[in-house]
């Protein structure tokens, strides 16, 4: 596989930076190597927010993205501050409320999906965002099994909400099918 | 049972690795970019029969992590800079009192409270001399998740072995790192234990041969007494200047006459390369990948880093000056650690420096124009 650095942004408190735990420790189930971080401070708390998780058969040295292949952006802000730094063939996912710039969509393939319409009306639950966009992102870069993927969402989630999760996460993978 | 091979944060790898080497006590005051060696030590200590107490600040938490590690419990308290700054005066205490303890400092950006969530390797040079006067230190600096896991291991060890403090020198970028961690258990790792020694009225008399006395744990047996000020093998303070001298003298020469068990470094394909980079703890990600570029592009390129960032290996370093045409120091500071490398190097190489004091991260290519700079 190529080595994958994946950019989650948006708002805190949507949950980026538990999505890019929760793929980094389902690629480390699947024997890959990777590594994950995120911005800290006051950012993290409503403002923008940024997470990184990179994936790769081969030992990882600098552990931050340089440009990554993937940008999820959950809101408008954070794709305005982070569409500028990808590489040629990077991936765009978002969410469809966001106005992306037409040379992005001209150069990049974007994904331009209903994740927050989604998580409110389908799984009924907003907080379900991050999920959904976790299913979408490995539907749409192929990164991890599914098993694994499953397994790490479980691990990271309140009892009681297994089924809404799952499902969410098939959502996100179906959306993108869909598209 | 916990699974062998997790994915975890540099800090919680930090308190597993103490657990797996003993730890059974921990005192503190929480504080970013730390805060979660507090917090996992808080869930993982009761699990296994060991305390943990958020104390009302940094100095408080290291003076009941020494008072536990004296009643026989191996310790640790952990802090960052503005903490760090705090504890200074108890990790004297420690080092006279030859109290063993493992003191955790996640750097981050300073002075005062700085830049509370950027990285920094600002405490290099305070490691050592933070605390006044003249005194052993060793410090160690990890540079990834499973490093911290086995370093932290060492860390207890040393501070057991020689009865000292030992800070564990991270940082913001491996703190708060998530990478796969082999949680290796304690029955595979060699674990140094005090021994059952009891006091026998002289509790700081040290074997003929030896420069490190038996530790008897406070508490059981007799009683003796414990200060900071230099004392005599009974343990009680003196102003005789004979018996300071031979005190601070073998303070000194318990760290100096074992550097070969102490020292630790990781130096790769320098034999055949006109520049090395100089680097230590987190920002060796950085350096190991603009060597990557650099080998890409078809320049040599090597790698010196200390592991045992104090004492410095003067010698290792000496005879790297002497392979080398061009050293390049990398650190996230003004340049602290250069100033040590530029004592031994002298005039054998060029000794060169890039680092970062804003708050962000060098990266690879940053470090890969300064060697290109130099070559």
């Amino acid at each position: 596989m190529k080595k994958a650095e994946l950019r989650f942004t948006g708002s805190g408190g949507q949950g980026v930076i538990l999505a890019t735990i929760i793929l980094a420790e389902a690629a480390y189930e699947d024997k890959l190597q990777t590594v994950q971080s995120q911005s800290y401070g006051p950012e993290a708390r409503g403002g923008l927010c940024k997470a990184e998780c990179i994936i790769d058969e081969k030992p990882i040295t600098y552990t931050k993205v340089g440009l990554p292949t993937l940008l999820l952006s959950l809101t408008q802000a954070s794709l305005d501050k982070y569409v500028k730094d990808l590489q040629d063939d990077a991936v765009i996912v978002v969410d469809s409320e966001i106005t992306v710039p037409e040379e992005v969509k001209a150069s990049h393939k974007v994904i331009s999906i209903p994740i927050i319409q989604s998580a409110v009306e389908v799984i009924k639950n907003p907080m379900a965002a991050n999920i959904i966009s976790l299913g979408a992102v490995n539907e749409a870069m192929k990164l991890v099994s599914q098993e694994s993927l499953e397994e790490a969402v479980l691990n990271h989630i309140p009892k009681g909400t297994e089924e809404l999760n799952i499902n969410a996460l098939h959502l996100g993978a179906q959306l993108v099918k869909e598209q | 049972m916990a699974k062998r091979f997790q994915l975890l944060q540099g800090n919680e790898a930090c308190v597993e690795g103490a657990l797996a080497a003993g730890m059974k006590f921990y005192a503190g005051y929480p504080i970013t970019p730390s805060t979660e060696i507090a917090e996992r030590s808080a869930i993982r200590l009761p699990q296994v029969g060991g305390k943990f107490i958020q104390m009302e600040d940094e100095i408080a938490g290291i003076a009941a992590a020494l008072g536990a590690s004296v009643a026989g419990l191996k310790s640790m308290t952990a802090t960052s800079g503005p903490g760090f700054s705090l504890k200074q005066e108890n990790i004297g205490y420690a080092c006279i009192a030859e109290i063993p303890l493992v003191v955790v400092d996640v750097q981050r950006s300073g002075p005062s409270t700085g830049l509370p969530t950027s990285p920094s390797q600002g405490d290099y040079m305070q490691a050592k001399w933070g605390t006044h006067g003249d005194h052993p230190v060793i410090a160690i600096s990890p540079a990834s998740v499973q490093e911290t896991y086995n370093l932290a291991v060492r860390c207890f060890n040393l501070a057991e072995k020689y009865r000292t403090p030992v800070i564990f020198l991270m940082d913001e970028i491996i703190g708060h790192l998530r990478e796969g961690c082999e949680l290796i258990p304690a029955e595979e790792l060699e674990i140094v234990n005090r021994g059952d020694h009891n006091v026998t009225g002289m509790p700081y008399a040290v074997s003929e041969g030896n420069y490190v006395p038996e530790f008897a744990c406070f508490g059981e047996g007799e009683h003796y007494n414990v200060t900071g000020l230099f004392h005599d093998v009974d343990g009680f303070p003196t102003n005789n200047n004979e018996i300071a001298r031979n005190a601070e003298q073998r303070l000194m020469d318990k760290i100096d006459m074992n550097l070969d068990d102490i020292l630790d470094w990781e130096e790769v394909g320098t034999e055949d390369a006109d520049v090395a980079i100089l680097c230590y703890g987190g920002t060796t990600r950085a350096a190991k990948g603009a060597i990557e570029q650099a080998e890409a592009e078809g320049l040599k390129v090597g790698l010196f880093r200390p592991i045992t960032v104090w004492p410095f290996p003067d010698k290792a370093v000496e005879e790297l000056s002497k392979k080398v045409k061009h050293i390049v120091v990398a650190e996230h500071n003004y340049g602290q650690m250069l100033g040590e490398v530029k004592r031994v190097a002298k005039d054998n190489c060029t000794v060169d420096f890039i680092g970062k004091i804003d708050g962000t991260t060098l990266t690879p290519a940053d470090i890969l124009n300064k060697v290109k700079e130099v070559l």
